[in-house]
């Protein structure tokens, strides 16, 4: 993928996660007022196709935007050859990816 | 100044070596390459370094003067010593050859490779009429002037990180002749501006900007690049 797509990436699905980010970050401060348990998490998550659709789009982008990032510091700061480190990013994209969904489906999948 | 003595350290050597100090008069009208030229003449015949003009205009006298890329021929002494201790060394991001020269190759080798002027018109033809008020030419005259000192290359950090990182001032030659009516193919040199090494690379720090003695924005033409390239992105799928 050439330069200007990776950085036109970067910078949309930053724009995307900008939003993400601040009611993320709103939502554990509010949730944690008074105390908070596994189980009252998994009350209000479990089920919700709203929190699914807004954390699995959360992990998408992350997955997309951390790793173009990732591969400008690896070549600025280490001696590894363009190629391994564009093809370490698609593995850390696919990582992240797995990782985030397996995680939004144990807390908004089922009711088990 | 205050009349009294300057206390020079002096880079001798390649890119091994060491410092050399020296005690040079000082004077009430002193520039940091006057210092040089009366170090090599009354202490050190040896002593390398380069410079033309002496005025400003030929970019040749660029050093690193107490850490800051500068060019020597314009800096006075009591502008950037007032306490009389001067430290000269070669620039940053090339190799040291002897002394205070560096060798330009990698530099002017970037500075070529993102092309040279190659136009359409041939003898027969009038000369292209270029409107000056022209948003893309107002673009080429904020770039123009670039004498190719090599302060802005050496002021780099991403240069000293990246060695395929074309550096500031190849990207705002690129910029100059992506804006040029005139210029052939326009395309291709935006292309290899785009490539990686290029524009993206740029961390936008501004450090080129900071440094560059005749006061040119690299920084500017290297976003006007990455514009361009989003430009040609999302209307032609190109690049």
């Amino acid at each position: 993928m050439s330069e200007a797509r990776l950085f036109l990436l970067q910078r949309l699905t930053a724009l995307v996660m900008a939003p993400l980010v601040l009611v993320h970050l709103v939502l554990i401060v509010v949730a944690v007022q008074g105390g908070l348990t596994a189980g009252e998490i998994l009350g209000r998550t479990q089920g919700s196709v709203f929190w699914g659709l807004f954390y699995g789009i959360f992990v998408l982008v992350a997955a997309i935007h951390a790793p173009i990032g990732l591969r400008n510091v690896l070549r600025e700061w280490t001696g590894i050859g363009r190629r391994p480190i564009d093809w370490l990013m698609v593995a850390f994209g696919v990582l992240l990816l797995v990782l985030g969904w397996r995680a939004v489906v144990a807390v908004v999948g089922g009711g088990a | 100044m205050a009349e009294g003595t300057l206390e020079v350290r002096i880079w001798r050597g390649g890119d091994e070596g060491a410092f050399g100090a020296y005690a040079v008069p000082a004077r009430e009208n002193q520039t940091v390459l006057d210092v040089v030229t009366e170090v090599q003449r009354r202490f050190e015949p040896s002593l390398a370094y380069r410079f033309s003009c002496r005025v400003g205009v030929c970019g040749s006298c660029a050093m690193t003067i107490n850490g800051t890329p500068r060019w020597t021929c314009r800096t006075h002494v009591k502008r950037v010593a007032p306490e009389g201790r001067l430290t000269i060394e070669p620039l940053r991001n090339m190799k040291r050859v002897k002394d205070l020269a560096c060798d330009m190759d990698g530099f002017l080798g970037k500075w070529a490779s993102v092309g040279t002027f190659e136009g359409t018109a041939t003898r027969a033809d009038p000369p292209a009429a270029i409107d000056p008020a022209s948003p893309a030419r107002r673009e080429v005259d904020a770039a123009i002037q670039c004498i190719n000192c090599a302060v802005c290359h050496a002021a780099c950090d991403v240069v000293a990180w990246d060695p395929h990182y074309l550096g500031p001032a190849a990207l705002n030659r690129a910029w100059t002749l992506y804006n040029d009516a005139r210029v052939a193919d326009r395309r291709a040199v935006l292309d290899g501006a785009l490539q990686p090494g290029g524009c993206h690379t740029c961390h936008s720090h501004g450090a080129c900007t900071e440094h560059c003695p005749v006061g040119l924005s690299p920084t500017a033409s290297i976003a006007g690049l990455k514009r361009a390239g989003l430009v040609s992105l999302l209307k032609g799928g190109r690049s």
